[in-house]
């Protein structure tokens, strides 16, 4: 292009502006003809075909975005008004106009601070309103969009702060059904923000926001229905028949039963946004930031999770992120749950004792926690209930014990799960020699706890021989008693409903069935089949055991009588679902 | 730069019973949620403070829940741009119709065209526009300049100063603070000959 063009350009564009300028300013003198015209211009985005409207409207937003200061609430509010109600997904041929809207967007929010609240809100309308597929073009809108928060954020500090109340208030809630396809697009783009510069000044928020939203869902979900359902045993038969027969691995993915079968919405969604989370963890890990996020997830999920306990999904977004790091965060989850559950001064004794429920669930179910490490903090937690044993109270009831209790309970659930890692080295079984007095103390907790907890424990203490004065465990029934159906069982990490959640947990997961015993025998490579004894339809190998059993039972009676092999057969094997007690934890 | 001011005030801060065990916590708790925002009783937006207790006696407030009051003196750093006055911010962004500023880090400053006295022009150099003086060549205005602004009117909601350069003393801070320097020399340099 020649100077002389250039400048002929120049001028016309001067010009322009010039008038485009006076128009506006003539409509706040009353003259409204000229801005009325450019009020229609507007309108014309309806009809994308003419080029030539097309172009015009884009120079009138160029214009218009070098002439913001002229642009007057009062006076040009229909023009303002349609600026803002602006939706950029309907225009998608005239991308350019958008691009030039958006430009108009930035100017506006930056140059004055009347319009900033308006301009942040029309933007965050449009990533909420994003739909679910996008093409290319869409996706170079999408990330403009993004963009356009940036430069705001950029140019005016503390836009974050007025953005964050918009961004959390305009996700949609639990109970507006209708919206809900809309959701997993807009979490999606509110984890990028997450991820980026703004981030720094509010991830933490948005992150306890999705959260929140997860947790609503799962609240949401009538797990009580599913698992009161009695064919849930069965399932667990059917399920162990499974796994026989196939050709199972150590890394292959168990076939759980799962919730969306009913295509319930609800679960679905739970699901899809529990894996958008996920993923957002792990490129947090790829980054490096995990550290730093998991901060903001271990307090989220304190204020959040801990203490609600009906809660079946939401947790295991902390133990993926502990599996993406299991030295780092893996070792630090369970060290902050253990100093909740010692720090009795700031914490009531529902949340200790969710927080140790957490705690053994957690030390059970992770694979890739070391076993000296898991060690290490089982001796704590014996310990602990040593002491407590040593200096507490002599009120006989139960209900003034309960934190020791349920540390018990879960000293026990512990060890059925890890009972054979523990005493295979003798340095972890000598840690935890406490624990035959904490068992044989007067206050009882086998009494006490889960029948099913207490009576799998005992089977592989007495296989695996882990006390030496074995006749003070004589257990003649096994009620379940008020104590123990008071206590309930909180097992928080059990395995997981969802099927897309559970395939990214499954690896990291340590399902009851691939658990190696006590009392197994040593073959480490037929682990599956033979594991699966207790609960399996072939009665001959039940007969082989009862026969052995018996005599042993006989100097060490701490398998429950014989009679009640067959019948309470159920309540002896280590349930995969173990039911929350239909009374949830009143106080007695 | 005009526009802070350090104040002292004595206050009353009411807190809940359940932070009594961390009364000063909790002191600062109640400041810091008032950082950055304009507040009318100290007639400008709080940029920092520092709490001493004055008394460890605490008059408690009959209700239903008995929060207690504690006498705080504190010292306050309240930033308050009055119409007319000079801040001084970094240039971030250039356009032929508006400088862009940020004041202090938060408060963001918008100079448009019009404000812009006559003597500026825009140039675009090396793909990077600046305003450049036309009398004084050496002052520039460009990305990261210090520049020293007159305040027209400052919206307290979002922070945001409209600002405008008219006055003849604002400008690139460093260039001015050169010129003032010379103006002192050369009247040193007139009264030295005039008294020889």
């Amino acid at each position: 292009m020649g100077a002389k063009e250039v400048d002929n350009a120049e001028l016309s564009d001067k010009a322009l502006v010039v008038a485009i300028r006076k128009a506006l300013t003539s409509a706040q003198s009353g003259d409204t003809d000229r801005y009325n015209e450019l009020v229609q211009l507007m309108y014309i985005i309806k009809k994308p075909d003419d080029v030539d409207v097309v172009a015009q409207l884009q120079t009138l937003l160029k214009i218009l975005s070098r002439s913001v200061a002229c642009l007057d609430e009062v006076h040009h509010k229909v023009l303002l008004d349609r600026i803002f109600g602006t939706t950029i997904w309907d225009h998608k041929p005239n991308v350019n106009v958008m691009y030039a809207l958006l430009d108009l967007i930035v100017s506006l929010a930056t140059t004055s601070g009347k319009h900033l609240s308006s301009c942040l809100n029309m933007l965050v309308s449009n990533l909420l309103s994003q739909p679910r597929i996008l093409d290319n073009k869409m996706l170079e809108l999408l990330s403009r969009v993004h963009a356009a928060l940036h430069k705001i954020s950029f140019l005016v500090p503390l836009a974050p702060s007025i953005l964050l109340p918009i961004l959390a208030q305009s996700l949609p809630s639990v109970h507006d059904k209708d919206r809900f396809q809309l959701v997993v697009p807009y979490v999606e783009n509110l984890l990028q923000l997450e991820n980026s510069s703004i981030g720094k000044v509010f991830g933490n928020v948005i992150l306890r926001v999705v959260m929140e939203r997860l947790l609503d869902l799962d609240l949401e979900i009538g797990w009580d229905d599913i698992l009161q359902d009695d064919s849930a045993i069965a399932m667990f038969d059917m399920e162990l028949d499974l796994a026989v027969e196939g050709t199972t691995n150590e890394g292959e993915e168990f076939p759980v039963r799962s919730l969306n079968q009913n295509g319930n919405a609800v679960s679905d969604l739970l699901d899809d946004l529990m894996v958008l989370y996920f993923d957002h963890l792990k490129s947090c890990q790829d980054s490096g930031r995990l550290d730093e996020v998991f901060e903001n997830l271990f307090e989220s999920f304190v204020n959040l999770i801990l203490n609600a306990q009906k809660t079946k999904i939401s947790q295991f977004l902390m133990f993926y992120a502990c599996s993406l790091d299991p030295e780092n965060c893996g070792v630090k989850f369970a060290s902050k749950l253990l100093d909740i559950f010692l720090n009795s001064n700031n914490n009531n004794q529902v949340t200790r004792t969710n927080a140790v429920a957490y705690l053994a669930s957690y030390l059970a179910r992770a694979k890739f926690l070391p076993a000296s490490f898991v060690a290490s903090m089982l001796k704590r937690l014996v310990d602990e209930c040593a002491d407590y044993c040593r200096t507490c109270n002599d009120d006989a009831r139960p209900e003034e014990h309960q934190v020791f209790y349920s540390v018990c309970q879960a000293i026990l659930y512990l060890l059925c799960f890890r009972m054979r890692s523990i005493l295979d080295v003798p340095r972890f079984r000598s840690q935890i020699t406490p624990l035959e007095s904490v068992l044989s103390h007067k206050l009882d907790p086998l009494r006490v706890c889960l029948p099913s907890v207490v009576s799998e424990f005992l089977y592989q203490a007495k296989a695996g021989g882990l006390f030496i004065v074995s006749d003070a465990f004589i257990f003649d029934d096994l009620p379940e008693s008020e104590l123990s159906r008071a206590l309930g069982g909180f097992f928080p990490f059990d395995p997981c409903l969802l099927k897309k959640t559970n395939r990214l947990i499954s690896r990291d997961f340590i399902f009851w069935e691939t658990v190696i015993t006590a009392y197994d025998e040593d073959d480490e490579d037929e682990v599956l089949p033979e594991v699966i004894v207790y609960g399996d339809t072939d009665s001959d190998d039940d007969d082989d055991d009862d026969d052995v059993h018996d005599n042993e039972v006989d100097k060490m009676s701490i398998t429950p009588k014989h009679s009640f092999m067959h019948e309470t057969e159920r309540l002896l094997k280590m349930p995969w679902l173990i039911r929350p007690s239909t009374c949830h934890r009143e106080s007695l | 730069m005009e526009g802070l001011k350090l104040s002292e005030a004595e206050l009353m801060i009411y807190i809940h019973p359940s932070k009594s065990r961390n009364v000063f916590q909790a002191i600062c708790r109640e400041l810091s949620s008032l950082l950055f925002q304009y507040n009318e009783t100290f007639d400008g937006v709080l940029l920092a403070y520092d709490a001493t207790v004055k008394s460890k006696q605490a008059k408690i407030l009959a209700g239903l829940h008995p929060y207690f009051g504690v006498r705080v003196n504190t010292r306050l750093l309240l930033f308050d741009p009055k119409p007319k006055s000079f801040v001084e911010g970094k240039i971030v962004k250039i356009s032929p119709e508006s400088i862009h500023v940020i004041v202090l880090g938060f408060s963001a400053a918008v100079i448009t065209d019009v404000d812009i006295r006559e003597e500026f022009k825009y140039r675009v150099r090396d793909g990077e526009g600046s305003f450049v003086s036309r009398s004084h060549k050496r002052h520039a205005l460009k990305l990261g300049t210090m520049l020293r602004l007159q305040v027209q009117s400052f919206d307290e909601e979002v922070m945001h100063i409209a600002g405008s350069l008219l006055p003849e003393n604002t400008g690139c801070v460093k260039w001015l603070e050169n010129k003032s320097e010379e103006a002192l020399h050369t009247d040193r340099d007139h009264k030295r000959r005039k008294i020889a």
